[in-house]
């Protein structure tokens, strides 16, 4: 079972990387953003499969604050982006 | 039932391990933003959420179940939150399309 979830992180891994062709081609801000959000994703999968498949029980705190950072990204892209002008926060 | 629970975790995992690839392979392929983040939550959502239902049956306590439930919880909310976002943004045209 072990070699099976092993197997299937790196499964995981190597689709979210393929999925950063995506930042390489854009077009737009937007769709790199949603290819960091996909690493985010796969990354916690990744994770989670890796703690069972090893018996490392504190990757999976690892695969919570991933996805924790990966929402902040997002946020502080959204943010970045869409900046009126009578906001100044 | 062990062999119960360990075909339940091959089925779901792999079947998570399909959503993945079809995320991926949306947000190659897709033509715009929109129909792109359409694949993407897809894979957020349905490959992680099966993932971790295949993980729950490998769990050795109903701490660490729960505690893998609560990632899927967090990133669930997490996701339509950022998905929302990251849609009005495109929408609005703030990124450059």
């Amino acid at each position: 079972m072990a070699d099976f979830l092993l197997a299937a992180a790196a499964f995981v891994l190597a689709m979210v990387a393929v999925g950063l062709v995506r930042i390489l081609r854009g077009p737009g801000d937007a769709d790199r953003i949603m290819a960091a959000q996909l690493l985010g994703t796969g990354g916690i999968a990744a994770l989670l499969l890796f703690a069972k498949a090893t018996n490392a029980p504190a990757a999976v705190d690892l695969a919570l604050i991933l996805g924790l950072l990966a929402a902040f990204i997002s946020v502080a892209f959204v943010k970045g982006v869409t900046r009126p002008e009578t906001d100044d926060a | 039932m062990s062999f119960i629970a360990d075909s339940i975790t091959i089925l779901a995992v792999s079947a998570g391990a399909v959503f993945f690839l079809a995320g991926t392979v949306g947000l190659l392929r897709f033509p715009d933003s929109h129909s792109r983040l359409h694949a993407l939550t897809k894979a957020d959502n349905l490959g992680l959420g099966l993932v971790i239902l295949g993980l729950v049956f490998q769990a050795e306590g109903l701490l660490t179940a729960l505690k893998i439930t609560v990632v899927w919880l967090v990133t669930l909310l997490c996701g339509a939150t950022i998905s929302q976002l990251i849609a009005s943004t495109a929408r609005s045209g703030g990124a450059s399309m």
